[in-house]
């Protein structure tokens, strides 16, 4: 994949700071580590969603932030995929028109994912005339993870998508996302606090506590062998 | 129509005519200010809140002495209008729309600012992460999901419309047929002798529109409730 590099700084009001910086080229890169660390604070900067006071953010040769250059692209012309924690689905579109949304905005996005394909490995066919209040947890986890695809991103964002689930669930929808990666190898960034996610589906690590960089490395280097 | 002589007739119809103008008019206003109300973080809020509610607590006789002097043909408003569009509202049922309008304004407005405001700004956040832009955002996720509150808003606008005397009255005064909305017929019958039942006929039709109008818009609330309960 290409090449990530961020370096960000940023204040909230209630006193939390971020001051993080790392880069990966890993095709699954995790952010881990504990609630409250500044880990969605990190992946909202990449998606554009929040402006670091200061920062640089570069995919490749694309330059997404550089404060002091005065350059912040906008968030629809990043191409990031996002998955958020409670999925965030249009509760006015049926589960087709939700996954058409994104796609129908992918113009002059470099990657191609077929629709029929997403449908099929995520079996979402017996879904798509129902509304997102029709649905369960992880089917709309499912869901979710088809529309940000469907965007053709050059950068998925999962923001601890599986952490509204139950246990049985959560391994349905790891198997899910493992498919996914495997099939269209689209660079991820996935953001957990479970090392036994972590340890199933990313390649990188990068521990994350208190707005700062404590680690990085493999899984198994900084969170062990399988417990 | 049996049930009204022909000049309560046309009292009902311009009423109509005048209040589906004042909300067609304001509505494109109205959504604008309350999605700024719902969503703006700005230090000057309070100033276009109180600027907007303004007309729901003077006496709409002051609203309407200020329009005429703004719409005047000697006003600023009026002197433009008269220049480059070669009209004058005051006095024409135009003015009475323009009246109607700006007096059931903070309603409209109120309402569609609640309704902008239940509407999840993370869901917007979702959209702009799957590449679309603000005004995109705004017209396909944010409006469709507002978009009960904002027609509740029209309704109570209308119905507000419907009603409206003292500013009407001031800007277009009281010319049988071409700007006696229901209220200002009312008054003229009941100063009139054997203008009795005239009164009647028209109080009982104003009740009427007046309930329709709650429940619709009653209804329309509900049935956004119950959409989007997920």
């Amino acid at each position: 994949m290409n090449r990530l590099s961020f370096h960000c700084r940023h204040q909230f009001p209630g006193g939390f700071a971020i001051d993080a910086q790392f880069e990966t080229a890993a095709q699954v890169t995790a952010l881990f580590g504990p609630s409250g660390a500044g880990k969605t604070s990190i992946l909202y900067m990449l998606a554009g969603l929040l402006r670091p006071d200061h920062g640089t953010i570069q995919l490749g040769d694309a330059t997404w932030l550089d404060t002091p250059r005065a350059v912040c692209i906008k968030p629809q012309a990043r191409h990031v995929g996002f998955v958020f924690q409670d999925h965030l689905l249009f509760p006015h579109l049926t589960v087709g028109r939700n996954l058409h949304y994104g796609h129908r905005r992918r113009r002059g996005s470099p990657s191609a994912i077929e629709p029929q394909r997403v449908i099929e490995v995520l079996e979402l066919a017996d879904l798509l005339g129902r509304y997102p209040r029709n649905l369960s947890g992880g089917e709309k986890q499912r869901v979710a993870l088809a529309r940000a695809l469907l965007s053709g991103p050059e950068l998925l964002l999962l923001d601890e998508p599986l952490a509204a689930l139950d246990m049985a669930l959560k391994q349905r929808i790891v198997s899910y996302c493992q498919r996914v990666l495997d099939e269209w190898r689209v660079p991820t960034i996935y953001v957990s606090h479970q090392a036994d996610e972590v340890r199933q589906l990313a390649e990188h690590v990068i521990t994350i506590e208190d707005g700062r960089v404590r680690g990085c490395g493999t899984p198994k280097e900084l969170l062990g062998g399988s417990p | 129509m049996n049930f009204l002589n022909y000049d309560e007739w046309l009292a009902v119809r311009l009423s109509l005519r005048v209040a589906l103008l004042a909300v067609a008019a304001s509505l494109p206003l109205a959504v604008g200010v309350g999605y700024v109300l719902a969503r703006s973080r700005s230090r000057f809020k309070w100033l276009i809140e109180v600027l907007v509610n303004m007309p729901l607590v003077l006496p709409p006789v002051v609203t309407g002495y200020l329009l005429l002097r703004l719409f005047a043909p000697r006003g600023p408003v009026g002197q433009l209008l008269e220049s480059w569009l070669g009209i004058s509202i005051v006095l024409t049922w135009w003015g009475a729309a323009l009246a109607a309008a700006v007096v059931s304004f903070p309603l409209m407005v109120r309402a569609i600012r609640l309704a902008f405001q239940a509407v999840d700004p993370r869901l917007e956040m979702a959209a702009r992460g799957l590449g679309a832009g603000w005004f995109d955002t705004f017209w396909t996720v944010t409006l469709p999901l507002a978009r009960s509150g904002v027609l509740a808003g029209c309704v109570l606008a209308f119905a507000r419309s419907l009603g409206e005397f003292g500013a009407t009255i001031m800007v277009a005064g009281n010319i049988v047929g071409e700007t006696q909305t229901i209220p200002l017929a009312i008054f003229s019958y009941s100063n009139r002798p054997g203008g009795q039942s005239g009164v009647v006929r028209l109080v009982i039709l104003s009740i009427v529109l007046a309930a329709f109008a709650l429940l619709a818009s009653e209804w329309l609330e509900r049935r956004h409730s119950q959409r989007e309960s997920a």
